[in-house]
C-alpha cells in the first residue's frame, strides 16, 4: 500500500472576519476584534456573515435561488478553495476530484412553521391541518435547499467537481471525519486530490433552536472564549461561515506545480462516552500524541465555548505548559460542521507563514518562535473529538 | 496457499454477516421469503392522517414499538435490529464489535409532535414565535428533543450498543447512502485500517412532512389503490416512487481475518464505483454519463468485464426519469448483452427505502448469490416498450448467480454502484 504525503494546496474561507486567507491572517495577527450581531437574535449573540457577493463564485442567479444560505456559503467557499488551488474551471482536474462535504441541514421556512404552530393551538385535528398547510404553503424547492447532501450536489453543479461526492453528517464529527477520510484515501492511493469542507449559517432562528433545545447558547452577550464559565446560558456563541480545503498527494501537487500550505501529517479522532469517560484526559492524550515531543506547540483550538467540553479542553491545554493555544471561536464563533475545517485551515496558514498568530485574548500566551508545525483541534459540543498535526510541506 | 489480495493487490473484502428489516418483516428469512414470493410491503399509511394528500401509501415499518415514536427512534431501532442480525450471523460478540461503524441515516429535523409540544410551553407567553420557543428552552432545555435533531446521535447509540471502535461516520448521499456506507467500509478494510467493519443503511423517516416534501417535487407515485400495485419499475404506467422504511447491515472483514477466525463467508464485496452528476438537483444528465461512469468504475474496481455480470439489482425506483436513465446507462455499458442479463427491482415490493436502499439491496443481492433465486420485479403488467430489460417479470426465477451489480442513483447527483461476487477476483 502507498504512503503518500497529504498536502493542503487550496484554502477557501468565509466567516464574520471576511473572505479569503489574507483577511483572516490580517484579522488574527493584528488585535482581533470579534464582529458581533447582538440585536437580531437577542438575547443571543452571533458572529454574522459580512457582505458577500455571491456572483463571484456562483455566477448563475438561478443556482443561487436554489440554495439556502448554508449551501450558498459552502458552494462559495468551495469555489474559493478551488480557485486558490488553481483547479477552478480545470475540467480534467475537477471531473476526477473527490469530494467529502460535512453538512448539517435545515433553515426551515419560519413563516410556515409559525403559521402551523399558531393554528395548532386551536385546531381540532392537527394532523389534517398539518397536511393541508404543508401542501399549500411549502415552497417545493425549499426541500432541496435544506437537504444535507445537496450542498455537495450544488458544488457539483456549480463547480463541476464530479469524481465522487460524499456527504458526512453529525455536527462537529462530520468535519473531522470528512478531512480524516479524504486524507486517508489520498495517503493510501485511493484518491489523488479531494475537495473537503463544510459550512454553517447561524443567522436563522431554526438553527439557533437546534443548539438551544439542549441549552447550549450563551445568552448574556459575547465574552472571551476561555472566560465564559459561570455566564448565563450554555457558553456557545455560534458563527456563520464556510471553509473548504483542497487536499492533494505530494506527487499530484508536484506534477502540476501546485504550492502547498502544509502537510497533514496525522489526524486522530475518537468518540468517548462523555458521561462515562474523562474528556480532559482524552484530549490531553490526543494533544500529546500530536505534539510529537514538541514542548512549545502552536495549537489552533476549535473549542466551541460550550461549558463542559471547553473547560475540559482548557484543562488539557493547561497541562501542556509550553504550548501556545488560540481559541478561534472567540473571534469567528462556532461553525459546527465547518469547525474542524476552519481550525485546520488556520493552522495551515500559520505553518505556511512560519509564524503563530497573535493571542486572541489576554489569557493566551504569545509564541516567539518560528512555527514549523501546528495542531488543530475540534472537540464537539456533545460528542466527537478530533486533532490534526500539520507540518511544513 | 490462500491468496488474500485481489486483482489490484488490495485485501479481499468478505461479507460474514447480513441483516435486513423492511416493510416485509424483520430478518433475512422473512424478507427473502416474501420478496421471492413477489409480495408487496406497500400499504395504506396509518401512521398519520392522509386527508388532503395525493399520496396515501408507503412501505412504512409498522410492526415495531418505535414505529410511531418519530424518525430518530425508529431509524435507530431499525439500524440496531439489522446490525444485531448481521453481527450474530458473523459470530462476533454482540457488545464488542471491534471495528468502525459507517451509518447511512436520514437527515431529520425536530418533528411536528415535538414542535407542537414546544409551542405549547409558550402559550401563556404570547403568540407563537421562535423567540418564545427559544426562551422556553432557555428556561428549561429539552435534551430528548435535542437528541432527535442531532445527526450524530443515532451513530453514537449504535456505536455504544455494539462496541464499534473510533469515531463513527454518519453519512448521506441521498438514495445512494446505503451503498456509500458499504463503500466506506470496503475502503477502510482495503487501507488496512481495520480487519472488520459494520456498514448500515437505515431509514425510518416517513412522516407527513417528508412525504409532502417529496410530493411537492412530483417524485411520488399517486396510484394509491391498490397500494401493492403502486410501485411499477420499468412499466409504461409508472408514475413515481413509493417512500419506504427499513435497514440493511453488513459485517465485512478482510478475507484473511475472516478465515483466521473460521467465519463463514457469505460472499465478497468485490467493487465499488461512483460518479457525481453536475446537471441538475433532481434530474440526471440526459446522456446518462454519470450513471454510466459509476457502473463502469464499479466493474473496473471489481476487475470484471461486462460479460461477467450475471444479474443486476436495479435502482429501479419506478419514477419515469430514473428507470429511463438507468436503462440508458445499462444499455450503454452492457450493449448487446443488456436484455439478456436479468435485472430486477426490489423496490417494486419494498418501495424506496431511501437512505437504507443501497444497503438493503446489497443484502438482497448477496442472498441472490447464496440462494440462486432471482427476486422478481412485480407489477410488471404493462411493459415500457422503450426499456428492453429482462426485469424477471412478476415471478421469481432460479439461476446460478456468481456476480451481481447493484445500482444506487441519488437525488442531488450522487451515484454509487456495488459489485458483489460468490468468489473473489484474484
Amino acid at each position: 500500500m502507498q504512503n503518500n504525503k497529504v498536502l493542503i494546496t487550496g484554502i477557501g474561507i468565509v466567516s464574520s472576519l471576511g473572505e479569503g486567507l489574507d483577511a483572516h491572517w490580517n484579522a488574527l495577527s493584528g488585535k482581533p476584534e470579534p464582529k458581533l450581531e447582538t440585536e437580531t437574535f437577542a438575547p443571543y449573540t452571533v458572529h454574522p456573515l459580512g457582505e458577500v457577493d455571491w456572483n463571484l463564485q456562483i455566477p448563475k442567479r438561478s443556482d443561487q435561488r436554489q440554495m439556502e444560505t448554508w449551501q450558498r456559503l459552502g458552494t462559495y467557499a468551495a469555489g474559493l478553495a478551488l480557485e486558490d488551488a488553481g483547479i477552478k474551471e480545470d475540467e480534467a482536474l475537477c471531473s476526477t476530484m473527490d469530494m467529502v462535504v460535512a453538512a448539517g441541514g435545515g433553515e426551515r421556512d419560519l413563516a410556515v412553521d409559525t403559521l402551523i404552530l399558531a393554528e395548532g393551538r386551536t385546531s381540532n385535528d392537527r394532523g389534517v391541518m398539518l397536511n393541508q398547510k404543508l401542501s399549500t404553503e411549502l415552497r417545493p424547492t425549499l426541500f432541496l435547499a435544506q437537504l444535507s447532501n445537496l450542498l455537495a450536489g450544488n458544488i457539483s453543479i456549480v463547480h463541476k467537481v464530479t469524481g465522487s461526492s460524499r456527504t458526512f453528517m453529525g455536527e462537529e464529527s462530520s468535519g473531522i471525519s470528512a478531512i480524516e477520510t479524504a486524507a486517508a484515501r489520498i495517503r493510501s492511493g485511493q484518491s489523488t486530490h479531494a475537495l473537503v469542507g463544510g459550512s454553517y449559517n447561524t443567522e436563522h432562528f431554526d438553527m439557533l433552536l437546534g443548539h438551544e433545545l439542549g441549552g447550549y447558547l450563551k445568552s448574556d452577550g459575547w465574552a472571551p472564549l476561555w472566560q465564559r464559565q459561570g455566564s448565563a446560558g450554555g457558553g456557545l456563541v455560534p458563527g456563520s461561515g464556510g471553509v473548504f480545503l483542497v487536499l492533494e498527494s505530494a506527487e499530484h501537487a508536484e506534477k502540476r506545480g501546485a504550492r502547498a500550505y502544509a502537510e497533514i501529517q496525522s489526524i486522530t479522532s475518537g468518540q468517548i462516552r462523555r458521561g462515562r469517560d474523562d474528556l480532559k484526559t482524552t484530549v490531553q492524550t490526543m494533544l500529546e500524541k500530536a505534539a510529537d515531543g514538541d514542548e512549545a506547540s502552536f495549537i489552533v483550538s476549535g473549542a466551541s465555548g460550550a461549558h463542559k467540553p471547553t473547560s475540559a479542553e482548557k484543562a488539557a491545554l493547561d497541562a501542556l505548559p509550553g504550548a501556545a493555544a488560540r481559541g478561534i471561536s472567540g473571534v469567528t464563533g462556532h461553525l459546527r460542521e465547518a469547525q474542524f475545517p476552519l481550525a485546520v485551515a488556520l493552522a495551515a496558514i500559520a505553518v505556511s507563514k512560519g509564524e503563530a498568530f497573535s493571542p486572541l485574548e489576554e489569557s493566551e500566551k504569545p509564541l516567539d518562535k518560528p512555527v514549523s508545525a501546528a495542531i488543530a483541534t475540534t472537540i464537539g459540543i456533545t460528542r466527537a473529538e478530533g486533532v490534526a498535526r500539520l507540518v511544513k510541506a | 496457499m490462500t491468496k488474500y489480495t485481489d486483482h489490484l493487490g488490495r485485501p479481499i473484502v468478505a461479507v460474514t454477516g447480513i441483516g435486513i428489516v423492511s416493510s416485509l418483516g424483520q430478518g433475512k428469512e422473512d424478507n427473502w421469503a416474501a420478496l421471492t414470493a413477489g409480495r408487496s410491503g406497500i400499504h395504506e399509511i396509518t401512521r398519520f392522517p392522509t386527508e388532503n394528500l395525493n399520496t396515501r401509501i408507503a412501505g412504512t415499518v409498522d410492526f415495531l414499538a418505535e414505529s410511531t415514536a418519530g424518525a430518530t427512534p425508529l431509524s435507530e431501532k431499525l439500524a440496531a435490529l439489522a446490525a444485531e442480525e448481521a453481527i450474530a450471523q458473523a459470530g462476533l460478540p454482540m457488545d464488542d464489535f471491534g471495528g468502525p461503524l459507517f451509518l447511512a441515516a436520514p437527515p431529520v429535523e425536530l418533528d411536528w409532535k415535538s414542535r407542537f409540544a414546544l409551542d405549547r410551553t409558550t402559550i401563556e407567553d404570547g403568540d407563537t414565535s421562535y423567540e418564545l420557543m427559544l426562551a422556553s428552552c432557555r428556561r428549561k432545555p429539552l435534551p430528548d428533543f435535542f437528541n432527535t435533531t442531532q445527526f450524530g446521535y443515532i451513530a453514537e447509540r449504535i456505536a455504544d450498543t455494539f462496541g464499534t471502535r473510533g469515531l463513527p461516520i454518519t453519512l448521506s448521499t441521498a438514495c445512494a447512502s446505503g451503498a456509500t456506507a458499504i463503500q466506506l467500509g470496503v475502503e477502510a478494510i482495503r487501507r488496512g485500517e481495520s480487519d472488520r467493519v459494520l456498514s448500515i443503511g437505515t431509514d425510518g423517516s416517513v412522516s407527513a412532512e417528508s412525504l409532502i416534501r417529496f410530493s411537492l417535487l412530483s417524485a411520488l407515485s399517486t396510484q394509491n389503490d391498490p397500494a401493492h400495485k403502486s410501485a411499477r419499475p420499468f412499466s409504461k404506467d409508472r408514475s413515481g416512487f413509493v417512500m419506504a422504511e427499513g435497514a440493511g447491515a453488513l459485517v465485512m472483514e478482510s478475507l484473511e481475518s475472516a478465515l483466521a477466525r473460521g467465519a463463514k463467508i457469505l460472499g465478497f464485496l468485490q467493487g465499488c464505483g461512483e460518479k457525481a452528476d453536475d446537471f441538475h438537483r433532481t434530474r440526471s444528465k440526459p446522456d446518462g454519463s454519470p450513471a454510466i461512469a459509476a457502473v463502469r468504475n464499479a466493474l473496473d474496481d471489481a476487475g470484471l468485464t461486462t460479460d461477467q455480470i450475471d444479474y443486476i439489482n436495479a435502482h429501479g425506483t419506478s419514477t419515469p426519469e430514473n428507470d429511463k436513465m438507468e436503462y440508458l446507462a445499462l444499455s450503454t455499458v452492457f450493449a448487446d448483452r443488456t436484455s439478456s442479463i436479468p435485472t430486477s427491482s426490489n423496490k417494486s415490493m419494498i418501495g424506496h427505502t431511501l437512505t437504507a436502499a443501497g444497503a438493503i439491496e446489497a443484502a438482497f443481492s448477496l442472498l441472490t448469490i447464496q440462494t440462486g433465486t432471482l427476486p422478481p420485479t412485480i407489477n410488471y403488467d404493462n411493459p415500457d416498450p422503450t426499456i428492453l430489460l429482462d426485469v424477471v417479470p412478476n415471478e421469481k426465477r432460479e439461476a446460478k448467480v456468481s456476480t451481481v451489480l447493484s445500482n444506487s442513483f441519488g437525488f442531488g447527483g450522487q451515484n454509487t454502484c456495488l459489485v458483489m461476487a460468490a468468489e473473489p477476483v484474484l
